[in-house]
């Protein structure tokens, strides 16, 4: 019997041998196809044990986003606090299980879980398990100024809009604001009251950088930029103005008040900007033809997707849109180039921009015609303190020659110092900024705008600003606002 | 160093490590280090220490190692039902103390000669079959994740099954020490009781809509046959009218379909009948090759509800291979593999057939079952709710597994006794 009972033995054996085998499988071999499922509910609360790792605004003191700690069920875990609240919600974004994450809760997923994989992290993660500790994750600090976002949020209270502010030299965001904010602390379990609308505007949306509106007449900043690099014009060249413009057989007029539109005569180029003056940019877009102008759009980031650490699907990309659909036009005849010049379109080839790229375009114009890559997130800081990683200033392109760039700036700076943007003045500093209001497809209801940068000599900030639904213009309700930031931003 | 002293010694290791496990969960859970882990830990080594005396009474030649193994292996199941549930692990302490009853019971009731149990080996078939068919009955039996094992009696439930088995080991030793040479004459009308046998093993797949214990039953049945009679074909045909039965079977029994297609691809039910598998799988995948440790595994939702049904019976397997890993869960079944070796040389060393039968049929019954339930979990094979012996919460199964453990020792002691006269001396 002994030779059977061995051989049992054997198949007993090879039996349990077979789960150390199929054990091997899951644990080594699918583990991590496994983790990457769908609906793998543990890797999905698996999250929420480690301790993320915080986010700070740039003054390394004011938490964005912080833990909170739990026990459930002897299980620790960690939920996401934002003690700012609205400050920067839709940058910072959220953390939640219901909703999953936005903003940069989701893009630096990686780093606050302490799951990149730079070798540093790797070690600390490794070593915080063997020792049983928690995971940390590593930390974010931010470009972003506490004081100036708070500042910017406060002057848009009331109004739907955003405000975006970029260090010109290495494009730095200094500010994002989207108006109105929302509390990320109640996206969890309060959603429809973090989803309310206020002012009759959505506060999740983020104007600053998804939002797409028309930018009359700050878009004329493009225009002048294309139409002196094309060296058909120089600052000094002249205009003759009789208050509108002749496009296919029909007057298209300047900017009207209670007198009628506005008739300026003979000016030069800066004085066009300066009063922003339609029938001249009317003229200039003829003469440039619209894709003249548009080539020009694209080399200040135009036609992309503005570069930034948040996903990709919050942010949108400028141009011309088409029935919704971004248009790039064959022909100058594709769109109307005498509007497109001063930034109004009909509505088969509207003209479309988001806060955060006019801001480069100003922001451009600061840095001498380089274009910077925007970026937000500063530093990743290891739990011990030590840096992960450091974001460099990187260029992007030139979009205009050095001179063109100092050409813009004189004519900017006359608009803030005697043209439509005296409101965005600075006491003993040079600004530089443009004004623009947007018509829309209501009467006296305008989209109005202020991009502007100082101080003109030696830029530190560049501005946008945008309101919704203003029945005045861009330098009486937007110029004040890009003002107060200025200062907020300025030494 | 004699037998017991070396299980006391073996058991001192034992205290140790559960001693560390407790403290290990405790640490993650409350993160102090209470005199409430080590208490556990004494009580443990308390309770074992007992169980050593009466073997030192009962069986001093038995095998020093399976005591201890036992031991151990209900300390990491104690310890991961505690971590699942606190007062679970309570009722489960309290279950061992039943199962080390029993172990002393069995024990001393047949320290002199538990051979004469071969009288009665009809006695125990039938009780066995009547225990198999309690489930069935309509006010005590209770159905429970759709298969019927268990029966309810007053605020105690019991799968009847688990007693069975070792009740069913003992009718088979016994009942084929005696028949084994007409049997292995192969003739035809000697076939009748296998058959019978294997029309029982399908009844009790429709009964109890369980292919799990139908196959482990069955399983036993074979290999002790085939122990008994030398005869492989035998096993060769018993198995392969095992598969073709399931198989027809498998076109009448809606539940045998489901759990089949649910094994062959889980994820197209990951949301309906595939999802305890399914999660499961996760659960043993997030192990990785060091695991979360013991306290900081995954199995509750932000909101605490519980990731995986059956957590500490069915699934006990896939809370230990998040927590301890591959190095871990690996250990824990090298643990079992060993306790079958010792198993198995028991029965090498025995000196009588019955003894033989009994400690094989009891032996590979223990790996059998943890394949299958291990097996299940792994996706390895469909999946079916049985326990994991000795670590699953659930008090049958500890109770018949310290019973189980009673019987080997029992056999040990008498073939090392007996092999011991000739030789004299201290091993």
């Amino acid at each position: 019997m002994n030779r059977q009972i061995t051989r049992m033995a054997v198949v007993g054996l090879v039996l349990l041998a077979a789960l150390i085998v199929g054990t091997t499988y899951w644990q080594a071999w699918a583990a991590s196809g496994l983790a990457d499922r769908q609906d793998n509910s543990i890797q999905r609360v698996a999250q929420f044990t480690i301790k993320r790792g915080k986010i700070y605004a740039a003054d390394g003191r004011t938490v964005l986003a912080d833990n909170v700690r739990r026990k459930v069920g002897g299980q620790t875990l960690y939920f996401r606090k934002y003690p700012q609240r609205g400050l920067a919600a839709h940058i910072v974004g959220y953390s939640t299980q219901v909703r999953s994450r936005a903003g940069l809760e989701d893009t630096e997923n990686d780093f606050l879980t302490g799951s990149n994989t730079n070798l540093s992290t790797v070690l600390d993660t490794t070593f915080d398990k063997l020792r049983g500790t928690t995971v940390k994750g590593n930390d974010l600090h931010l470009t972003l100024r506490a004081g100036a976002q708070a500042i910017a949020l406060k002057a848009l209270g009331g109004k739907c809009g955003a405000a975006v502010a970029i260090e010109p030299r290495t494009g730095r965001l200094l500010v994002s604001v989207s108006s109105p904010t929302y509390n990320p602390n109640l996206i969890e379990d309060q959603y429809n009251l973090a989803s309310r609308p206020k002012w009759g505007c959505g506060p999740l949306f983020n104007r600053a950088e998804q939002g797409l509106y028309t930018p009359g007449s700050a878009f004329k900043v493009i225009t002048a930029s294309a139409a002196l690099e094309s060296g058909k014009f120089t600052i000094d060249s002249t205009f003759h103005d009789p208050g509108y413009c002749i496009e296919y057989g029909d007057k298209v007029s300047n900017f009207a008040d209670q007198n009628g539109p506005e008739v300026f005569g003979t000016v030069n180029f800066t004085q066009a900007l300066e009063h922003s003056i339609n029938a001249v940019f009317c003229n200039i877009g003829l003469t440039l033809g619209g894709r003249k102008i548009l080539e020009q759009a694209r080399r200040f980031g135009f036609y992309s997707v503005p570069p930034l650490e948040t996903p990709v699907n919050e942010r949108a990309i400028s141009g011309v849109y088409n029935n919704h659909r971004l248009f790039f036009p064959k022909e100058d005849s594709q769109v109307d180039s005498g509007r497109l010049a001063f930034g109004q379109g009909p509505a088969n080839a509207d003209i479309k921009v988001t806060p955060i790229q006019m801001a480069m375009v100003a922001a451009t114009i600061a840095n001498g015609g380089l274009v910077m890559r925007p970026y937000v997130v500063e530093r990743v800081v290891a739990p011990d303190g030590s840096t992960v990683t450091k974001t460099k200033p990187e260029t992007l392109g030139r979009a205009v020659s050095e001179n063109t760039a100092a050409d813009v700036t004189t004519m900017m700076e006359a608009v803030v110092q005697g043209g439509t943007g005296t409101a965005a003045q600075l006491p003993g500093i040079r600004v530089a900024g443009k004004t623009g209001t947007a018509e829309t497809s209501e009467s006296h209801v305008n989209t109005t705008w202020f991009i502007c940068f100082a101080p003109a000599e030696n830029p530190k900030v560049a501005v946008a600003v945008v309101l919704e639904r203003q029945s005045a213009t861009g330098g009486t309700t937007a110029a004040p606002i890009a003002k107060q930031i200025m200062e907020a931003l300025l030494p | 160093m004699s037998y017991r002293n070396r299980e006391l010694a073996n058991l001192f290791v034992v205290a140790i490590i559960t001693g560390l496990g407790f403290a290990s969960v405790y640490i993650a859970r409350s993160d102090i280090v209470s005199t409430g882990s080590l208490s556990y830990a004494l009580f443990f080594f308390a309770l074992y220490l007992v169980a050593h005396v009466i073997a030192r009474l009962a069986v001093p030649q038995a095998d020093p190692y399976l005591l201890p193994m036992a031991a151990l292996l209900t300390a990491i199941g104690v310890t991961e039902i505690y971590r699942l549930d606190p007062g679970n692990a309570f009722r489960q302490g309290l279950w061992i103390v039943v199962g080390v009853a029993a172990f002393a019971v069995t024990l001393l009731a047949l320290r002199h000669d538990y051979r004469r149990l071969e009288s009665y080996k009809y006695i125990f078939g039938l009780t066995a079959v009547g225990l198999l068919f309690l489930p069935a009955l309509p006010v005590i039996g209770e159905q429970i994740n759709g298969a019927r094992l268990w029966v309810h009696v007053g605020s105690i439930q019991f799968q009847p099954g688990e007693l069975a088995k070792i009740m069913l080991i003992v009718f088979l030793a016994g009942y084929l020490r005696e028949k084994r040479e007409v049997l292995a004459q192969g003739r035809l009308k000697d076939f009748g009781p296998l058959l019978a046998i294997w029309g029982a093993a399908m009844l009790v797949i429709v009964e109890t809509n369980d292919l799990g214990s139908a196959l482990l039953y069955y399983g036993i049945f074979l290999a002790v046959l085939y122990v008994a009679t030398a005869r492989a074909w035998y096993a060769a045909a018993g198995l392969v009218l095992f598969v073709g039965g399931s198989g027809l079977l498998y076109h009448f029994v809606p539940r045998v379909q489901e759990r089949v297609s649910i094994w062959i691809d889980p994820w197209s039910h990951a949301t309906t009948s595939g999802y305890q598998i399914t999660q499961s799988l996760y659960s043993i995948g997030n192990g990785g090759f060091d695991g979360k440790g013991l306290g900081k595994g995954v199995f509750a939702t932000t909101n605490g509800h519980t990731l995986i049904p059956q957590l500490n019976t069915d699934f006990i397997y896939s809370a230990l291979a998040q927590e301890l890993g591959l190095i871990g869960s690996a250990a824990l079944l090298l643990l079992y593999m060993l306790f079958c070796l010792r198993g198995f040389r028991i029965a090498l060393l025995a000196q009588d057939g019955f003894s033989k039968l009994l400690a094989v049929g009891l032996t590979f019954g223990f790996a059998l079952q943890t394949f299958i339930i291990v097996g299940g979990v792994l996706r390895i094979i469909p999946l079916t709710g049985i326990t994991l012996p000795f670590v699953s919460y659930g008090g049958s199964s500890v109770v018949a597994n310290f019973i189980l453990l009673a019987g080997l020792l029992l056999v040990s002691h008498r073939a090392n006794s007996v092999a011991q006269l000739p030789m004299g001396g201290d091993r």
